[in-house]
Parts: structure tokens; sequence; C-alpha cells
């Protein structure tokens, strides 16, 4: 414990800002995760264990892709939009087999793709870890705030992921598409009656689900090392996001990110040996006071 | 005369692993009200075994829900399964939808003239209607739809008397403009004021076929089978 680290940064400006700065990317890149694994569960019911390899995958893609044309832009979008495409396919061709069995047997077979996935990175980019560096359309003078200096890359990934989850609650709650898709989470078989194909409409609610971990995955890759198995721990961060902010909500995934972030960045200085202690305490403490997290619903069914 | 418009033939049905329909036929005329006596559940989503099911000429059984919608059949069921929490307007939203030939002359406007009390709730959720105004906003989503002809599988089940007779009224209105209805019921009182023809199943086949004026009369068939 060493509070008074704690202190004295939040006393200092330029501290105070450059934690605030790592707190808000660390909640924004949980909150894409997160959000893509709570859209996913919201309707389809399954819960994708798979989603931290998605996001490996993500930043794998964005990694090869940078290297062959030296664009950012078309690192990014072939990330999210590569594993949208794996996640059509499992959905189509692995986990909609078992929709409605054991959930063992579904955590089974995201272990499998979990491993393949791995041993794949190990195959074609080896199992050392790579660096994508800055891309050079970020190599800006930071961003003087308050005493603090913020990297321009910081300010983009976060504007990015802002607009990209307004976009997602605009499309969920606005537009009949996302209405449809909330029908669907409720009652499959009318919404199957009133004349909409609920399969097809299922692989496109996990592809995109899938694209969020790979939105994710790409942003990160500038700023982490990649490596084999690098989804592992951003998987568990983002089921302790889901649970405090609640399946199934996107405004609750991102306070419950944010949350997380602000515990990450705050917590190494002052508690660096209980940062993970603290997170799952604060899911221990929702989950006695309010199962269904902070924004979920109460399960009516 | 053409083939019926809608058209079952020799239709047998199972709920789970017992039969409830045994080949059974059934023809249903553009524009008729057909009431479906003594039987609980109309084609609903459970396909039949063997048999067929033709609308216009087109097969249907076996065929995945979505595209039996899309091929005519607007189906509303038992149970009032509205989208509890959307707002009315948007359960009617999420079920947009050209009829088979293209046809667009359900939207929400239209709607709203013909059930207005939908219109002076719009935007409350669904979840918090009485029970008669949730039927009715089912059968209103299932005309969103623009079908050819409307399932309606007991419309009046669990409803108090007076809503019954509303429901039984909208019935009434629809039927008036040409919309061909196949309702299955129980309360045969709620049939014979709204229904222009009539078929009797007992225990798994068609005892009495005929229009609602020879039903009426018919005391015979209404004690010995619908325990009037």
């Amino acid at each position: 414990m060493n509070l008074e680290a704690l202190f004295s940064c939040l006393s200092s400006s330029a501290c105070a800002v450059t934690q605030v700065s790592t707190a808000l990317i660390i909640g924004m890149l949980l909150f894409m995760v997160a959000s893509g694994l709570s859209l996913i569960f919201g309707v389809l019911g399954v819960i994708n264990f798979a989603h931290g390899a998605f996001y490996m995958a993500g930043a794998y893609i964005a990694f090869f892709t940078y290297q062959a044309t030296s664009s950012f832009l078309a690192a990014f979008l072939a990330g999210a939009a590569g594993v949208g495409l794996i996640g059509v396919i499992f959905e189509r061709f692995v986990i909609s087999k078992v929709y409605g069995k054991d959930i063992l047997m579904q955590l089974l077979v995201c272990y499998a793709v979990i491993l393949i996935f791995d041993d794949l990175v190990k195959m074609v980019a080896g199992p050392e870890y790579k660096m994508m560096g800055m891309p050079e359309v970020f190599a800006l003078p930071p961003l003087e705030l308050a005493g603090g200096f913020v990297p321009a890359y910081y300010v983009f990934m976060i504007g990015a992921s802002l607009v990209i989850g307004l976009g997602l609650w605009l499309a969920i709650e606005k537009t009949r598409m996302g209405k449809i898709v909330r029908a669907l989470a409720i009652n499959p078989q009318m919404v199957g009656a009133l004349g909409i194909n609920t399969t097809l409409l299922y692989a496109a609610v996990f592809g995109i689900g899938s694209a969020l971990a790979g939105v994710a995955g790409a942003l990160a890759a500038p700023t982490r090392t990649l490596t084999p198995g690098m989804g592992l721990s951003i998987l568990i961060e983002s089921f302790i996001v889901t649970v405090i902010g609640g399946m199934g909500s996107i405004v609750g995934a991102l306070i419950a990110a944010l949350l997380i972030g602000f515990t990450r960045a705050f917590g190494a200085i002052g508690f660096p040996l209980f940062v993970d202690g603290m997170m799952f305490g604060m899911m221990a403490i929702v989950l006695i006071i309010k199962p269904s997290g902070l924004l979920g619903r109460e399960v009516t069914r | 005369m053409a083939a019926p418009f809608l058209h079952v033939e020799a239709a047998d049905v199972y709920y789970g692993s017992s039969q409830i329909l045994f080949g059974v036929d059934l023809a249903v005329e553009q524009g008729q009200t057909m009431a479906l006596l003594g039987f609980k559940m109309i084609a609903g989503l459970a396909p039949p075994r063997r048999g067929k099911i033709e609308l216009g000429g087109q097969e249907l059984a076996g065929r995945p829900s979505y595209k039996i919608a899309r091929a005519g059949i607007g189906y509303v069921p038992e149970n009032r399964q509205v989208f509890p929490e959307h707002s009315v307007d948007d359960n009617l939203i999420v079920a947009v939808k050209k009829g088979p030939r293209g046809d667009d002359h359900w939207n929400r406007e239209r709607i709203y003239e013909v059930f207005p009390i939908l219109a002076t709730m719009k935007d409350r959720m669904a979840g918090r209607l009485s029970g008669g105004e949730q039927q009715m906003l089912t059968i209103a989503r299932t005309l969103m739809g623009n079908p050819d002809v409307l399932l309606l599988d007991e419309p009046s089940e669990g409803l108090a008397p007076i809503i019954v007779q509303a429901i039984g009224d909208l019935i009434r209105t629809l039927r008036d403009m040409g919309v061909t209805i196949l309702l299955a019921e129980q309360n045969m009182h709620f049939c014979l004021g709204i229904a222009t023809h009539a078929t009797v199943i007992d225990k798994g086949q068609i005892v009495y076929r005929a229009t609602i004026e020879d039903l009426k009369h018919n005391d015979a068939i209404k004690q010995r089978y619908l325990a009037v």
C-alpha cells in the first residue's frame, strides 16, 4: 500500500492528467471488448469465451496490414472487418451447433478455438513479442494539458472508441434494425413469425459483436506488445466489466469499463499489489447488492 | 371454381409426440372469416408431419417461419406476445413488411386509423398495456406485414367480456374490409358474431363444416360438440 504516492499524484496536476489519460485508454479498450461480449450475450444468450482470442486476432491483423500497407486506417479497418468476418464464420459453423446446450459444452468449444487461435498466431507471427510501433500519422507532439502530456494517439483512441460506442448505442436504440435486434433478444419465435430471417440476424449480431473486439485489438496494437495469449487477460477483465455493468447494457459496459480503467491506473500507484483484488472485490460487491449489474435488466422470463 | 386460397390437405399435426390433427382438410376462400372451433392451436409454429399447406398454390409446410410469413401468412399468437419493452409504435415498426406481391397498404398511419385506441398510446411501453390493448397491438403488428391471411389464435382468451366485445368489433371491421381470416377459438358465441364460415373439430378430426348461418340454426351440432 502506498496511499501517500496516490495522494501526491492526485495533488500534482501533471501526474493526475497522465494517470487519467491512462485510465481512459484502458477503460475505452475494455469498453470496446466488453460491449461486443455484452451485445452477443444480450441477443444470442451465449457467452463468447473466444472473445479475447478475437481481440488478439484484431491486433495481429492490424499489425500485418500495417506492415504491408503502412496505413493505419487500412490496419484499423482490416482488424475490424476481418474479425467481424471471423465472428460470422465462427457463429455459423461452430457456436450455433451448441446453442441451447450445456454452458460447459459452449465453454469447451470456445476454449478449443482459443487454443487454435493462439497456435495459429505462433505459426504465422512466431511466439516472440511483436511491436507495431506508433503509426506515422500520429507522430505529433503530445497534447499538453494542465502540465501533463497526453500522446496524440491516446486522444484519437478515446475519441474513436466514444464515437463507435455512441454509434452502437444509437443503432440499437434508434434504428429499425436495432429495434428488431432488441425484439430478437426477447422473443425470437415471434420475430421469425413476423417475416424476419432470425438465423441471418443472429449471425450478423455475432459478427458486429466480434468486430468490436477486432476494433479494440486494432486500436490497442500501436500501444501494446503483441503476444499469443494476449486475449486472456482482457477477456477476464471484460467479464468483470459485463458483470458490474450488467450483461446486455452498452451504457453499463461503458461505466464499468471506466471504473476498471481508473482502478487500474490509480491503483498502480496507490496499491499496485491489490489492483486485481480490488477489481474482483468490486465485482463481488455488485453481485451481492445487484446481481443483474448496475444497469442490467432483471431477468423477467 | 379455382383451388381454395388457403388449403390444408390431409394434415397430421403433432404437439410434441401426441397427434392433435388427423388427416384434416381445410379450405379458406379469399375474403372469408373461417372459425375453427374446438381446436386449440392452428398452424401455430408447429408444422404438420404429413400433408400439405398451400397458400395461393404455394406449398408452405416445412418451411421456416419467416418464409411462411413472407408468403402471406400473418400469424397472431395466443397469449398476446407483444415486445413488452418496446413502445407501441416500435412494436409496429419491427413488423414493417411488404405483402407477398409487394403491397404495402397497411402502414402505421392506416393502423392508427383502424385502431384509434393504439394511436393514443403510441409511446407507451407495450408491457404496460392492458390485456385487451395488447391483443389489439398483436393483431395490428401482424397486419403491418400486409398478410394475405390473418391467423388468429384464440384472440378472446383470458379477456374480460367487455374487452372480448371490443376485439370482436375489431375483427368484424377487418372482415368487412375484406381481410381473409382463419380464427381458432373455443368461445362459440364470439365466433358466431364475427365469422362467415365455421369448421368444427372434435378429437382431431373435422366433424362439421358450413356457413355460420347454418351453424346458428344447427342445435344438434352446437349441443353435441360445443357444449352450449
